[in-house]
């Protein structure tokens, strides 16, 4: 028997996960398709994890809207669903006059969009915020924030699963077809099954099944962006994000620097239109460029200080020669998918907007059929207790109450076995070491799991009974083993 | 929190710290504790199932295991007490050590602490290698965790990036385990690991080391396919067109080792940043009081049997240290010519000295030379130096002729 569901989502990015979660507040049979061996493992866990305050999107907009929606809810959905974050503010730097007249501009837009607080300020301003931020002024965002993109996808995907939405990995949608009983038949690589509704949430791979729904008339331009990543030897050095004045034609933001919660420091990303968008490569030229262009707004990028690099891909719906930006498209084609909901071209600021966006998923489905309230639905969820954060006192309680908690696994971020155990074993436990990685912590830090790798792949195989040659990293087909040396 | 007073608390029960417990306990400091985060004491040695072990401390070559062996029985025999699976998480100025197992959260005061925490290996990320990010890619030590102790093959066709000694060692034993390896590549125009290795881990094996070369691109979407090598030029950077592709389903990082300090500089401790361990004086003590090092977590060595030799000077000076106290070091200790670096950094001049060292090229027919106000006190032929072998020279206290800095340099010969 094939299973009908009233909902099936398309991808579980922090989009997907957002809408899973929102459509659980309703009496709805709901799950989710990803293709990926887990769920926040494209472009919502590669960015700069920011919430955005809004100023940089065009006024009326739907980027704008849900923007300045996102970031002025956000402490709401934080509250229920534990998700760190902090509001840091954030320094658009700037260093002539072209640069003012810009900042003027981005300003009063931002205050069109409806954002208050943003003021052009001096260097004795800078200087008690950030003083090794360079630049002679900069515009203020107050309401700018940092926060954890795993987290937040994690917790809303927790939060889903526990209301009653089921997810599934490795099942790549390869085609749907609308039956004449008016359900979906949908096929992936992991199984088929039946659907009253489809809510397109594929970001990179959008356009794909926009036109399996029958819109054959989006096409996605993967943008990327590199970006390196610093040691938290650097912590006390950059304590909001900086950003240069913005070149809209590029089609990002350019490069920027940005504190994480942890303590870490990322810049980039880069604007580079590519090809394949898998691609999540890194170049040399780019590191370069990052260097360089980075090293105007702050002064530490060098080699001593890097551990790792990385890249993310913007689904864009503008092509290079065009530039820019091209709002969020999000819709229901009354005449030629009326049960289905394309969400295309989700880039930045899709992070920030992903609340507002799965409540006008929500609007739009009303439009067709009354949703009926879940009375059991329960919107709050608790992160798994950090034992990092902790007093002496309260790590020794955590390990009395709980002996793993005992235990480091990774010595750089002191993640202990109690964490990534429920990693592993919680609510959409990880499967790969990247899950456990984006779930925990673990191997984060400077040594890039030289100490933990080999603790957690032994954990990963035990707890899920995973034979060593199918064990894998994180993308699809990247085995770690090819078997025992010894049989 | 109560805290447990001891004597001598010694963070790490690698090499460096069973020699140091040992040793401390034959000068009759009773009440000392070594921490071990792993289930075993001996460190790093416990995956070292090669031999070569021990030639200089026992006179006789060992397996890392046995070599371990050796130092935890008669840790044992003297009833040296040691926490096993317990992990460090904070250590002050003050000499507060805090660390947790599974039975618990447990702050010590130490009189001493002995840093023997070791180093760990410079990853990808440190280097920024570009490329794709696929699975495949291991540091040399990780990747002879995983055959050594965890049982698990890694790969069936390999590539290594680094001379370093590691690096060589797991060209050999993947080899011997089935897997082919290509060749071994080095950035600069010499090789960095011990030249017995060469022998006895490439050149015996048929692998080719290629001198000036580097991995510049990582390929491959899931695992490894693929890495591009290039030739460097006399700056370390990559030749345009001189790109070739090697495939290979492991890539082997043999590229450094770095001290891992991490818990040092939480009490304060300060670095060298040429050694990126803590400066020290001819005692092993850090700038802290109470605080020594030695080891691999001090200055990377070449053999353990160095790191046994080094810690167990340190404890005859944090034996004195603790009955009598130990007189402060005033003599800065500064190098020059192509002298990488000195450990110890500083010293006291009230007795000789033993300086150890590293060139930072290879040499040949070198002379050392210790300076002081100008003069040359000291002066020590070498028919060679290899950035890949640490030295010594000695300065007879009766030489020094001021309290000034002493400068340890190669000279134009």
């Amino acid at each position: 028997m094939i299973q009908t569901y009233d909902v099936l989502i398309v991808g579980a990015g922090v989009i997907g996960c957002s809408v899973a979660r929102e459509l659980s507040r309703y009496r709805l049979s709901v799950c989710v398709a990803e293709k990926g061996p887990d769920i926040c493992m494209e472009t919502s866990s590669r960015n700069s994890a920011v919430l955005h305050a809004g100023y940089n999107n065009r006024p009326g907009s739907k980027m704008a809207r849900f923007c300045v929606e996102g970031n002025r809810s956000f402490d709401e959905i934080a509250a229920e669903l534990d998700i760190p974050y902090k509001r840091t503010g954030k320094f658009v730097v700037g260093f002539t006059g072209e640069d003012m007249e810009a900042l003027r501009k981005l300003k009063e837009q931002g205050e069109k969009n409806g954002i208050r607080g943003m003021e052009i300020v001096g260097r004795d301003f800078m200087d008690k915020k950030a003083p090794l931020i360079k630049g002679n002024f900069a515009m203020w965002s107050p309401t700018t924030a940092i926060l954890s993109p795993f987290q937040f996808t994690f917790g809303m995907a927790e939060n889903a699963a526990e209301n009653g939405v089921r997810f599934f990995c490795d099942s790549e949608v390869t085609a749907i077809s609308l039956e004449e009983d008016g359900l979906y038949t949908v096929s992936t690589k992991g199984g088929q099954c039946r659907a009253r509704w489809i809510i397109n949430c594929a970001g990179l791979w959008a356009d794909r099944i926009a036109s399996m729904l029958g819109m054959d008339d989006y096409t996605i331009y993967p943008c990327r962006g590199e970006y390196y990543l610093l040691d938290k030897k650097l912590k006390d050095t950059l304590p909001l994000p900086a950003y240069p004045v913005p070149n809209y034609k590029t089609g990002g933001l350019g490069i920027h620097l940005t504190p994480t919660l942890d303590g870490n420091i990322m810049v980039g990303p880069s604007t580079e239109y590519i090809e394949k968008r898998g691609n999540y490569a890194t170049t040399r030229e780019i590191m370069d460029l990052l260097i360089r262009d980075g090293s105007r707004i702050y002064p530490y990028l060098k080699q001593e200080y890097f551990i790792r690099n990385f890249a993310g891909i913007r689904p864009k719906l503008v092509p290079k020669e065009k530039g820019g930006y091209h709002d969020f498209v999000i819709e229901r084609r009354k005449d030629t998918a009326p049960h289905a909901i394309n969400l295309v071209g989700i880039e930045s600021p899709g992070l920030t907007s992903a609340v507002p966006i799965a409540k006008e998923v929500v609007r739009l489905m009303r439009e067709a059929e009354d949703l009926r309230e879940n009375p059991g639905f329960r919107p709050v969820r608790r992160r798994f207790p950090t034992f990092r954060d902790k007093s002496p006192e309260e790590q020794a309680e955590l390990i009395r109450q709980n002996p793993d908690y005992g235990e480091v696994v990774c010595r750089c971020e002191t993640i202990t076995k109690a964490e990534v155990l429920h990693a592993i074993g919680g609510p959409l436990g990880a499967r790969t070491v990247t899950g456990v990685k984006y779930r925990c912590r673990a191997m984060m830090g400077r040594c890039q799991g030289g100490y933990c790798q080999t603790r957690i792949t032994e954990l990963l195989m035990r707890e899920k009974g995973i034979p060593p040659e199918k064990l894998i990293y994180g993308r699809r087909g990247s085995y770690i083993f090819t078997g025992e040396v010894r049989g | 929190m109560e805290k447990i007073h001891k004597q001598a608390v010694i963070i790490g029960g690698g090499p460096g710290g069973l020699a140091a417990a040992v040793e401390l306990k034959k000068k009759g400091i009773q009440d000392i504790l070594i921490i071990e985060r792993e289930h075993c004491l001996g460190g790093i040695l416990r995956q070292c199932i090669h031999d070569g072990f021990g030639l200089t401390r026992f006179g006789e070559t060992l397996s890392g295991p046995e070599y371990a062996q050796r130092f935890i029985d008669e840790a044992r025999e003297a009833g040296i007490e040691a926490s096993v699976d317990t992990t460090v998480i904070g250590l002050d100025r003050d000499r507060t050590v805090t660390a947790v197992s599974r039975k618990g959260l447990v702050q010590y005061q130490a009189d001493a602490v002995i840093l023997t925490m070791g180093c760990r290996e410079r990853t990808r990320g440190a280097l920024s290698i570009p490329g794709e990010r696929p699975s495949g890619v291991f540091t040399a030590g990780v990747a002879q965790a995983y055959i050594n102790l965890k049982n698990k093959m890694i790969g069936r066709r390999a590539v290594i990036l680094g001379s370093g000694d590691i690096g060589m060692i797991m060209a050999r034993r993947l080899t011997l385990e089935g897997a082919k390896v290509d060749a071994v590549f080095e950035i600069q125009p010499y090789a960095s690991g011990l030249p017995r290795n060469i022998q006895q881990c490439l050149k015996d094996y048929g692998i080719p080391l290629y001198l000036s070369h580097t991995v510049t691109k990582i390929i491959g979407e899931g695992r490894l396919r693929a890495v591009e090598v290039s030739r460097v030029d006399e700056n370390l950077k990559p030749i345009p067109g001189t790109e070739k592709e090697y495939p290979c389903d492991t890539l082997i990082l043999s590229v450094g080792l770095i001290p891992e300090n991490e818990l040092s500089l939480m009490a304060g401790v300060e670095l060298d940043p040429r050694t990126r361990g803590a400066v020290v004086d001819e005692f092993y003590q850090t700038n802290v009081s109470g605080i020594f090092a030695a080891g691999n977590v001090l200055h990377v060595h070449d053999l353990v049997d160095f790191v046994s030799l080094e810690a167990e000077r340190l404890a005859r000076s944090v034996a004195s240290f603790l009955e009598e106290g130990l007189p402060g070091a005033g003599i800065q200790v500064e190098t020059g010519g192509y002298v990488g670096y000195t450990v110890p950094q500083k010293i006291t001049g009230r007795q000789d000295a033993v300086l150890s060292f590293r060139p930072r090229r290879p040499l040949r027919g070198a002379c050392v030379e210790i300076r002081q106000d100008g003069v040359c006190l000291v002066k020590k032929k070498y028919p060679r130096l290899l950035p890949a072998e640490m030295e010594t020279i000695t300065l007879p206290a009766s030489k020094l002729i001021s309290d000034s800095s002493i400068k340890v340099v190669t000279s134009g010969e």
